[in-house]
């Protein structure tokens, strides 16, 4: 039945041919449910998705006026590779993505294989205690950060006080702000990491650590020889994923310091924020916000590659 | 043998247990603060002392200590039958109580937080119910149907999910102004909806469906919209239960697009509206404590209630850190 009715079809496509548009705006109209049911998502992702990331190149290659946008050709990106301020932010945000991504995965994986081999129960505790500080919203980790840090009251000085250290001004030194907020992401734990490693590590086949066990390697052994190398693509996936967050880090900066002491914490993206919304230059901040895509886009795709092969 | 595997055992809960306790106590030090005593003065002080600032720091609010402490000093006033003291002793428990939640009563009272978790409420939900039905439309569609532009359609929309948000902030902003929305919610709500994670989880998702069961409904004379709600929609409901948790998530910690277009107080959100109380610099740190706690405690509640969706979430690439 089906394929005559298929047959046919063809039969009658075939005799249409000739008038090929007409066809297709056939096609078009016998689906016209389809195109209705995609009508609500396509107009808001042109509105607000596809036209503003076009809008964004022509942008960056514009100066910006309420009275009408001039070209300005490359000027933009060179202002902005110019400008000390920007430098600075690449350099920074380079740093804290370097700095704080292998600790953000490190962390994830020993804590996973630790967690992993206890029971059903003490995997989704610990599943529970570790990711329930990441759940709230960064501006409260922020606040409550900054205060630790506070060089008369806070607990760290406090802290660092037992072993003998004198207080340190954490956040208003230059050669300190930095390594602070680093210190903060690495100690706040990588809930995320840890429950997508768990995810993978109970999806590893069983049988390799049995036939590892019988021909008798150790425990580490078996984490180093099995574990690891099955988690290649858990870890690859990590690893772009904190890596594009780490670019994009600005909650921690406008919370906390605000980009000084000096530039000392000036990220990319606060950079952009502050060229857009304090000082009004949109053409500036399009051509930085572009650059920010391409080394996220750099940096995803030469991880993707060496993760890949070494695999 | 087996001696060493249950040292190694409890080796493992005690370092697990030390990490947990470490990384959860930022957390505790919000709620702490939120109820430290501020400025006060019993008959041992000499002046009034403020906890909240205190060096060292109180590591637990000292409130608790002090009632039982008056509580005893009260009880021993009543035994010796001195009335006066008796009553000092009561109106200082009083004093403590009161000082203890004053955060909570003057954040209540003096800021719009009341106004911001409402509007942090309202946009999440809004949000989230419209994103999961226009997405399940679109996904349901892209997985099983077939009709000219299909593939050009899906790779645009998924293409979209690796361009990070800061890269249309100025452009967004200015159509977000030319079409009037500017300091309203529909700016935030607007711009969520062209996000394309939800397409991409939804059309995944259907894709596995068994085409038996639309054509059978079809058969049936069911109408498109028809098949739509009785079929696919409760079909697809895990997938929705997924991106419903991540949108709540996504929107309730939204912060960079808030605070660029959002002005008027009354129209804030809570981090945005944190924000603001933290830049007054008028408020004591008790309480931005107090702020943040009650900012806090929606979503660890939110957490907890549905975990499971969380864990599934993040295994299928949804729910960000």
């Amino acid at each position: 039945m089906e394929t005559n009715t298929s047959t046919t079809r063809k039969v009658n496509q075939s005799t249409t041919r000739n008038t090929k548009t007409k066809s297709l705006w056939k096609e078009i109209y016998k689906n016209r449910v389809a195109y209705l049911f995609l009508l609500p998502k396509l107009l808001f992702f042109v509105l607000f998705m596809l036209v503003p990331i076009v809008w964004a190149f022509i942008l960056s290659f514009q100066e910006f006026n309420i009275m009408g946008s001039t070209w300005v050709g490359f000027d933009n990106y060179i202002t902005a590779f110019q400008s000390k301020v920007f430098k600075v932010s690449l350099w920074n945000t380079f740093i804290y993505t370097v700095v704080t991504v292998p600790a953000f995965v490190i962390t994830a994986l020993v804590i996973a294989s630790l967690v992993q081999p206890l029971g059903k129960m003490s995997q989704s505790f610990f599943r529970a205690a570790f990711y329930l500080p990441t759940v709230t919203s960064m501006v409260i980790i922020a606040m409550v950060w900054r205060w630790m840090y506070n060089y008369r009251f806070g607990i760290f000085n406090y802290i660092i006080g037992w072993f003998g250290f004198e207080p340190v001004n954490w956040l208003g030194q230059s050669d300190s702000a930095l390594p602070a907020l680093m210190i903060m992401s690495i100690l706040i734990p990588p809930g995320a990491g840890i429950i997508i490693y768990l995810a993978a590590m109970n999806d590893i086949d069983q049988s390799l650590y049995e036939a590892a066990r019988i021909d008798g390697a150790s425990a580490f052994q078996r984490w180093l020889k099995i574990t690891i190398p099955m988690l290649k693509p858990t870890t690859l996936y990590l690893v772009i994923l904190s890596t594009i967050g780490s670019f994009q880090v600005f909650t921690q900066i406008i919370m906390m310091t605000g980009g000084g002491p000096g530039n000392a914490t000036e990220t990319i993206v606060h950079v952009i924020y502050k060229t857009a919304f304090r000082d009004f230059k949109f053409g500036l901040a399009s051509a930085q916000s572009v650059i920010l895509f391409f080394i996220i886009m750099i940096f995803a795709i030469f991880q993707y590659r060496t993760l890949r092969d070494h695999h | 043998m087996k001696q060493n595997q249950k040292l190694g055992k409890f080796l493992i809960y005690v370092t697990l247990i030390f990490m947990a306790v470490v990384s959860l106590l930022p957390l505790y030090w919000v709620f702490a603060t939120s109820l430290q005593l501020p400025s006060y003065q019993n008959e041992t002080m000499e002046e009034p002392i403020n906890y909240v600032e205190s060096t060292p720091p109180k590591l637990y609010p000292v409130g608790v200590n002090e009632y039982f402490h008056q509580w005893k000093m009260r009880e021993a006033a009543e035994d010796a039958g001195n009335e006066a003291q008796a009553v000092y002793h009561d109106q200082k428990m009083d004093e403590v109580v009161t000082k203890t939640f004053e955060g909570f009563v003057i954040l209540f009272e003096r800021t719009k937080i009341m106004k911001w978790l409402l509007n942090s409420l309202y946009i999440s939900i809004v949000t989230t119910v419209a994103i999961v039905l226009i997405d399940t439309m679109s996904g349901y569609v892209l997985a099983k149907k077939k009709f000219p532009g299909k593939m050009i359609i899906f790779w645009a929309i998924i293409s979209t999910m690796m361009i990070p948000e800061q890269v249309t902030l100025v452009p967004t902003f200015m159509m977000v102004q030319k079409l009037q929305l500017f300091d309203t919610h529909w700016a935030l709500i607007f711009p969520s909806l062209a996000l394309a994670f939800g397409v991409f989880l939804m059309r995944q998702f259907l894709l596995a469906i068994p085409d038996e069961l639309i054509e059978a409904a079809k058969i049936d004379g069911a109408s498109e919209w028809k098949i739509f709600w009785t079929v696919i929609v409760p079909l697809a409901k895990p997938a929705m239960a997924v991106l419903s948790i991540f949108t709540f998530v996504l929107m309730w910690n939204s912060f960079l697009w808030p605070i660029i277009v959002l002005n008027d107080e009354n129209l804030l959100t809570l981090p945005a509206g944190l924000k603001t109380l933290q830049d007054a610099n008028l408020a004591s740190f008790k309480l931005l404590m107090t702020g943040a706690t009650v900012a806090a405690i929606p979503m660890i509640v939110f957490f907890l209630l549905f975990q499971r969706y969380f864990v599934k979430g993040l295994s299928m690439g949804g729910v960000k850190q």
